[in-house]
């Protein structure tokens, strides 16, 4: 987790970027994560496209067979059946798209609003700034997944919907940084520079501080999808996901859980998914923000 | 000290204005129906629904059913649309539970995160920090409903620890102490289970603090005079993880109760969760109003609590 390996001498003189590509190389966990969260996208990209073209590989998640229902793991069906003699594989394949399209796009939708939002906030300051922190303090306070259930449950629950109320609800996070990295950023040379030139706000913000902050950004982009995943994995455990028969990794427990203590792989498999997909994005994240620490090259 | 705290007070005051405006936005901006029934239903005749439109201020224009809604909830009239029950009161009743199941789980979430923040941050960059790094993590991402099925696999098969309700269900019990007892076993599981995020969260918060206080001038100082190791990191860095214990108070709350929406639903315990997720079940839009404000209005007397404490607690912070 902390980087140990001390910086090499000929790596000052490297570029900034150079240097964290160097300390995320360096950092064996965030490596496995990385890898982990490609693997994971792969088989959400291929069973996506396989479901879509309508090749049933390993088997089709949606067919029933009620000869071979709730079977324990086994040769043809390797996670065992679940109640409707569905293959629990073929469905833990065929959710992976669902998790991770609602982690990326949900954060897309909650980065776009908190990078506004803060950058507004930290680049016009005085009342501007005091009205939308007050505002984004005020959203804090609402305990996020009941404000999400309540706001999907309103709305109807679809993969457009979760994903639109994630993002909605989940941006304060990023405004506050983006606030806090503008309010410096701000009072630096090249921004006075720029802004003695006569550029406008938008081009200054944009052009100029954006790039500068990227880093953080990114940082709480990457820890932001599991979030999202673990609060849509919660919505439809409790039926407020997306609905039936598409295969979600929380809706294969929420159906397994009434046979909880006949069919132990309607409950186990489908939440090591959720786990080892969340714990990747956790992990590459937390070695990226390692990486583009600036302060933790003085430890 | 007291202008800090009346500074915080009316801070506050703006803020919950703010929670009462979201909190009334969210139900009456999002598209669908807030009737009981639905909205095509032929069996329901126009007048009923005029009816139902007037009863609950549906006809006027917004900004007039905020506050209607906003009086209504403050002279405790507000309504549930299900039973006609007030709404504060069904609240009310739901309180204790909620505060001993969230309190619970805050207690846990400061004392196990500052036990595994501070031993990570007494062996940082060694192997004891990463692998209670890596732990902590684990602990972020698992998914509480999963985490409460397996256990309650478990505990049904091989244990005696209760996992339905609130208190044992047909005996009688011959004093307070027992009775209160009784409660506090029921409590347990569910808040440990809620706690395990906030346990981790609140590890990477101390650790993190914790490390940043042992490069302070003071420490190097301690160190010079020549105390050992254990002494500077125990009696002279320690103390500062105070502050963020308090911190984490405000930090962690909204992740609680959010959370305790699911975990309550699992082991049928009646707080407040439950009754908003009965409540979307239900459309019951002056119950989720009421409740989003108050379970908003409780984290930000939280907050404004820790502030307090923050200012007594740490001479710096009334200098601001």
């Amino acid at each position: 987790m902390i980087t140990t390996t001390p910086e090499p001498l000929e790596a000052a003189a490297a570029s900034p970027t150079a240097r964290s590509l160097r300390r995320f190389r360096a950092n064996k966990t965030g490596l496995l994560a990385l890898g982990m969260v490609c693997v994971l996208a792969v088989i959400a990209v291929t069973f996506f496209v396989l479901d879509t073209l309508g090749i049933p590989w390993p088997m089709d998640p949606d067919t029933t067979n009620l000869e071979r229902k709730l079977l324990p793991p086994n040769p043809v069906n390797w996670l065992g059946t679940d109640n409707l003699g569905r293959d629990v594989f073929s469905r833990l394949l065929n959710g992976a798209y669902i998790s991770l399209t609602v982690g990326f796009v949900a954060v897309s939708v909650s980065l776009s609003i908190g990078v506004t939002v803060g950058a507004v906030a930290g680049y016009f300051g005085k009342w501007v700034d005091n009205l939308i922190m007050r505002i984004v303090d005020a959203v804090m306070c609402f305990p996020t997944f009941f404000l999400i259930l309540t706001a999907v449950a309103l709305v109807g629950p679809s993969i457009f919907n979760i994903i639109i109320v994630i993002g909605l609800v989940s941006w304060t996070g990023t405004a506050r940084l983006v606030r806090a990295e503008f309010l410096t950023l701000r009072e630096s040379a090249y921004v006075q520079a720029a802004r003695a030139l006569g550029q406008r706000g938008p081009k200054i913000i944009f052009r100029h501080m954006l790039p500068n902050a990227a880093a953080p950004i990114l940082v709480t982009a990457v820890l932001g999808v599991p979030e999202a995943i673990l609060a849509e994995a919660g919505l439809s455990f409790l039926g407020f996901g997306v609905q039936p028969p598409q295969a979600t990794w929380g809706n294969i427990i929420a159906d397994g859980k009434t046979y909880i203590l006949d069919a132990w792989w309607l409950i186990l498999f489908p939440g090591l998914a959720i786990l080892i997909a969340a714990l990747s994005f956790y992990l590459t994240g937390d070695a990226l923000r390692q990486a583009v620490e600036t302060r933790s090259e003085r430890q | 000290m007291t202008v800090f705290i009346i500074r915080r007070l009316l801070a506050s005051i703006v803020l919950l204005f703010f929670i009462s405006l979201i909190s009334f936005f969210i139900i009456t901006l999002t598209p669908g129906s807030p009737y009981p029934w639905g909205e095509l239903n032929p069996k329901v005749s126009e007048d009923v629904k005029r009816i139902f439109r007037e009863k609950f201020h549906l006809d006027k224009p917004l900004h007039k059913q905020y506050g209607f809604i906003m009086r209504d909830l403050l002279t405790g009239e507000l309504r549930s649309i299900k039973d006609e029950r007030p709404v504060l009161a069904k609240i009310a009743e739901r309180l204790p539970a909620t505060l001993a199941l969230n309190l619970g789980a805050l207690a846990l979430s400061l004392s196990f995160g500052l036990l595994l923040g501070v031993y990570g941050a007494r062996y940082a960059g060694r192997s004891p920090d990463v692998i209670t790094s890596i732990l902590a993590f684990v602990f972020i991402a698992l998914p509480g409903f999963w985490v409460s099925y397996l256990l309650a696999i478990g505990l049904v098969n091989y244990g005696a620890v209760p996992i339905l309700g609130t208190h044992t269900i047909g005996v009688t019990f011959s004093n307070g102490l027992e009775v209160f007892l009784d409660r506090w076993w029921h409590v347990m599981l569910p808040a440990s289970i809620l706690a395990i995020g906030g346990v981790a969260v609140q590890s990477r918060f101390i650790r993190a603090s914790m490390i940043e206080t042992l490069r302070e001038d003071y420490i190097r100082t301690a160190r010079a005079k020549g105390l050992d190791e254990n002494a500077v990191f125990y009696r002279h860095a320690l103390r500062n993880s105070i502050r963020p214990l308090i911190t984490g108070i405000g930090m962690l709350l909204p992740a609680l109760i959010g959370g305790a929406v699911i975990i309550e639903n699992i082991f049928a315990y009646p707080g407040m969760g439950r009754l908003g997720y009965e409540a979307v079940l239900e459309r019951d839009y002056p119950t989720l109003v009421a409740l989003n404000f108050v379970t908003a209005a409780l984290v930000l007397l939280g907050n404004l609590l820790a502030d307090v404490l923050y200012a007594v607690v740490d001479p710096r912070v009334r200098l601001e």
